[in-house]
């Protein structure tokens, strides 16, 4: 993996430290997650401890550390959705991607709270979702899946 | 030379502590206790075990609120209560989450039994560290290592170095040990006929590390 | 763009835009608010731009693409000016038709025309719709007017006008006096004085200070902001800048969720707009006044709403709060004295400065001036965004605007103020809604979520979904938020689960209270709050799952079991087929049957059930 997009990242930012999470969030966008080697680069150039970033880049939820699946479901569990019977697609979906909830990203809101519960599946977004719904949502992801690839947020 | 003074009321005690003092320190010079758990001399306060609180009335009127004494700055005329019954309350409680969470602490024992708590009423765990934070401090005030930080956040934090590999920056110095107040092992009591435990006397039954699940793999991996 | 280095200049601006607009025949506006995204607003855009330029009608038809409107259940909107109409539900088929009858020749198209549920007639225009007759639209107006990325549009509708007057006009205390006497307060949930607010900061000792602008919006259920910093972006950014002259301030910030990706568009677009046109950096609009802004983004933090965790997390840190015994006025960014105000409260300014005091502190009730915006979502059958006065009661929302109940089930609750207020049962519904008349029950406005819920919906579920929400958010620092939450969820879970014991509700109130006391920052102090709520109001609820292991309403699944009345069914087989664990028997045209040992209790067969047989208890 080359890091020298990285470099670009950063200067893009004018090496601010007031960015360090617009340059996290570009360098996760390209890099599918954090890689070890950016974050040093980024703390060497930012001149903060890797500590520091690495505490930061563990800390908010949009980062992470290791790659994450080509295709993504993110469900809404807020609490709109919840009401409107959220948690019952939750445990259909689990149920049939065999993932634990863990690894499903649990993003709070998306705002569609009037038209929920919401499902945002590889770019689209699903409103007034059902489990039956979102059944058919996941079955035809799964169809235009190129190879098998495992489903994770 | 003159020391710039304020007068506060602890416990009904009208005191002149010196100016920008936190409670916990002007009440201390007092001899009133106030127990404390992630708070250590010479380490900059944290606030965050919340065992030091206190309840304070900025100008003795009615309306209290509670803050942490660590962190607090002493202000003319503050009407503070270190034992008041809402405190003594919360103190208890904090009591019982903490011994619940580091039952084998022997801190959250101490505290535990200060509070006089008997009975627990939350499902025991047994984290050997209570999160206090004293060695991420120790480590970047005193020693001068940045390499240890909180990792994660709510109920997953813990403390670890940055990608769990100790960097180049520690030198080992085992600062974070001696200040871990999860180091000292709980006693064990009797051990022989007319001896005691003696594990916290004795220097060759100290752990060489830290306690197990914290950062000890680190001494592990790089012995010294 | 035009660069301007005046307050005649502007004028002249808008002078220029407005006699440009005249000539725009029909002007045709599409809800792009992503509400409406999500219905496939953007198809029906691309649509009528597609056929709008290959028709070349001798009318000059113009396109706009704005913000959210706020009927956000009857998305994607399109209205028709001058004509006054309102159209909701379009879909792309609808677009020709449009055009061809409605815009050529006049016809109104009644199956796009919202229908009133309660007298079956057809409405024709925004002011006459329930949703909107009883709402007081004066911050949200202007997204229907505007695109939100031309800034000629927001000049249009008088945009900047009260930035000129408070730097030719006005003195910045004079400013914040007008602020002051307005009555304004903070609408992100604390509803401190926002006049005071400034003038502490203006007092504060130190040459540089920094302006901030919160749109982190982390209350699950809101979504005002977004749709202010998307719709309006300029209306905040006017704000900021009259903020920053009467404060001192030199840089500001605008921090956005990183979810936002609209908002933070829109607002980075609004700010290189502004720059351009000489109403934001240097030598604003030629005064002397300098000040520039930025787009800071989050990282998924819920914490990072609370001040000191926001100013932490600009500084490139984690979003730990800090104490609040020196204020962020006085010690904020950087160790600077710091104004941080929410979206909605920037957007409020420009209208008090151009408007007057006197005009702003006329709305609303002795101690909450002016409106507020709400997301009125749930169990509600219009769902969507109002703004109203406050003062409104409760019923008055839920019933007048929302329209009542939903999917047949009365309404028992709502919840505001997210997950640190509470829920406030339907016997109180005549309380005004402000910022002291909720606290006092209980619950607080908070930022303006209000999510409602009715007889299906169990209050022991939402205590543990809030509960749930504030671990996963918790920042960790503090023992009793951190443990304390852990604990909380662990009884809570216990009950849903019929496991709760007699002393399960007082350890539950005695664990909240100190919670609520002892926590560092508003997230562990308020935690407590919708737990506490739910046990003030619906304790029968809470003994119905520990003492007699039911689950009133039906949602906790340990609790309940699902049937099929043998009258009812009709035998079509529909919940056979979906039944994922194959625990549905029967032959076509018989009754089925659900064997209660294989059933997941996901629902599956009700949903699909035409014949409402499926039985829940």
């Amino acid at each position: 993996m080359d890091f020298e997009k990285v470099g670009k990242i950063i200067d893009k930012h004018q090496q601010k430290r007031t960015a360090l999470i617009s340059i996290l969030h570009d360098i996760q966008d390209h890099y599918n997650h954090l890689p070890e080697e950016a974050l040093k680069k980024v703390a060497s150039r930012l001149k903060m401890d890797l500590n520091d970033i690495y505490g930061v880049a563990t800390f908010y939820k949009a980062f992470s550390l290791i790659p994450k699946g080509r295709h993504s479901i993110t469900l809404c569990l807020g609490t709109a959705c919840h009401v409107r019977g959220g948690p019952k697609i939750l445990r259909e979906v689990t149920k049939l991607l065999n993932i634990e909830p863990g690894q499903t990203t649990k993003d709070k809101k998306f705002s569609f709270c009037a038209i929920g519960p919401v499902m945002f599946a590889d770019g689209k977004f699903y409103g007034e979702m059902n489990p039956v719904k979102a059944k058919r949502v996941i079955e035809k992801i799964g169809k235009n899946r190129k190879k098998g690839n495992e489903v994770k947020s | 030379m003159e020391r710039k003074t304020v007068n506060v009321t602890i416990d009904g005690r009208s005191l002149d502590v010196e100016e920008g003092s936190t409670i916990l320190l002007a009440a201390r010079e007092f001899g009133i206790h106030i127990p404390t758990l992630c708070y250590l001399e010479h380490l900059s306060p944290y606030g965050g075990c919340r065992i030091c609180v206190v309840e304070i009335s900025n100008n003795g009127g009615g309306r209290t609120y509670i803050d942490t004494s660590c962190t607090h700055e002493v202000r003319e005329g503050m009407v503070i209560q270190t034992g008041s019954p809402r405190i003594i309350r919360a103190r208890k409680m904090l009591a019982e989450l903490l011994v619940a969470s580091a039952p084998n602490v022997k801190v959250a024992q101490d505290i535990a039994a200060r509070m006089g708590l008997v009975k627990v009423r939350f499902p025991f765990e047994d984290n050997r560290c209570i999160l206090c934070g004293l060695c991420i401090r120790m480590c970047y005030e005193q020693m001068d290592g940045k390499a240890l930080g909180f990792v994660g956040r709510g109920m997953g934090r813990k403390v670890s170095m940055p990608f769990e590999v100790r960097p180049d920056t520690c030198r080992l110095c085992r600062g974070c040990d001696y200040v871990c107040p999860g180091v000292i092992v709980p006693c064990q009591g009797i051990k022989d006929p007319g001896e005691l435990c003696g594990r916290c006397v004795r220097i060759e039954d100290m752990p060489t590390c830290c306690p197990m699940g914290t950062f000890g793999c680190f001494c592990e991996k790089n012995p010294l | 763009m035009r660069k301007i280095k005046s307050g005649c200049d502007l004028e002249k601006w808008r002078e220029d835009i407005l006699s440009k607009q005249k000539q725009n025949g029909v002007v045709i506006s599409v809800c792009g608010g992503t509400g409406c995204h999500a219905y496939g607003c953007k198809k029906v855009k691309d649509e009528f731009a597609k056929t709008i330029r290959k028709k070349r009608n001798d009318q000059t038809i113009h396109l706009k693409f704005t913000g959210c409107r706020g009927f956000c259940e009857r998305g994607p909107i399109v209205t028709i000016q001058p004509q006054g109409i309102f159209y909701q539900k379009v879909q792309e088929k609808d677009v020709p038709l449009i055009l061809s009858e409605t815009v050529e020749k006049g016809k109104i198209l009644d199956h796009l025309l919202y229908e009133d549920l309660m007298t079956k007639q057809s409405v024709t225009s925004e002011k006459d719709i329930p949703f909107y007759k009883a709402q007081c639209r004066l911050v949200m107006g202007n997204n229907g007017l505007i695109e939100p990325t031309k800034i000629e549009d927001y000049i249009g509708i008088g945009g900047y006008q009260a930035l000129a007057k408070a730097l030719f006009q006005m003195k910045p205390d004079q400013i914040i006096e007008e602020i002051k006497s307005s009555g304004l307060r903070g609408r992100g949930g604390a509803g401190f004085p926002t006049g005071r607010k400034w003038e502490d900061c203006r007092k504060a000792p130190g040459e540089v200070k920094y302006i901030i602008c919160n749109c982190d919006e982390g209350d699950p259920g809101a979504y005002m902001d977004r749709s202010l910093l998307e719709g309006s972006p300029h209306s905040v950014l006017e704000g900021m800048i009259i903020g920053a002259f009467a404060i001192g301030g030199s840089h500001g910030y605008i921090y956005v969720r990183h979810e936002y990706l609209l908002a933070c568009k829109n607002a980075e677009k609004a700010i290189i707009q502004a720059g351009k046109a000489g109403l934001l950096g240097n030598n604003i609009l030629g005064s002397g006044f300098s000040f520039d802004v930025e787009v800071a983004k989050g990282g998924g933090a819920f914490v990072c709403g609370e001040s000191t965790a926001l100013v932490a997390s600009i500084e490139g840190r984690i979003g730990e709060p800090r104490s609040k015994q020196v204020h962020m006025v006085e010690q904020g960014l950087w160790g600077k004295p710091t104004n941080l105000n929410n979206v909605e409260t920037w957007s409020n300014v420009p209208l008090i400065i151009n408007k007057g005091s006197p005009w702003f502190s006329s709305i609303g009730t002795e101690k909450s001036k002016g409106t507020k915006i709400f997301s009125l979502v749930g169990k509600v059958k219009n769902t969507g965004l109002v703004e109203v006065p406050m003062g409104i009661t409760l019923k008055e929302i839920i019933f007048d605007i929302g329209g009542g109940q939903r999917d047949g089930k009365p309404i028992k609750a709502v919840q505001t103020g997210g997950p640190s207020g509470g829920c406030i049962p339907a016997s109180l519904f005549d309380l005004p809604v402000d910022f002291d008349s909720l606290t006092k029950v209980g619950s607080m406005m908070g930022s303006g979520g209000m999510i409602v819920m009715d007889e299906g919906t169990c209050m022991v579920d939402v205590a543990k979904y809030f509960v749930h929400f504030l671990q996963e958010e918790s920042c960790g620092k503090c023992l009793p938020c951190r443990e304390g939450l852990k604990r909380m969820g662990e009884i809570l879970d216990r009950i849903t689960e019929g496991k709760g014991d007699a002393g399960s509700l007082s350890l539950l109130e005695e664990l909240g209270e100190v919670v609520a006391d002892t926590s560092l920052c508003g997230l562990g102090k308020t935690a407590p709050n919708p737990v506490l709520s739910a046990l003030r109001y619906f304790r029968s609820e809470f003994e119905a799952h520990v003492y007699q292991k039911k689950c009133p309403a039906a949602v906790c699944t340990p609790l309940i079991q699902y049937s099929i009345s043998e009258t009812d069914c009709t035998g079509c087989g529909a919940c056979k087929k979906v039944c994922p664990t194959q625990a549905i028997q029967g032959d076509k045209k018989q009754s089925h049957r659900i064997l209660e040992d294989l059933c997941s209790k996901c629902g599956s067969c009700k949903d699909v059930c035409k014949a409402n047989a499926v039985m829940v208890q």
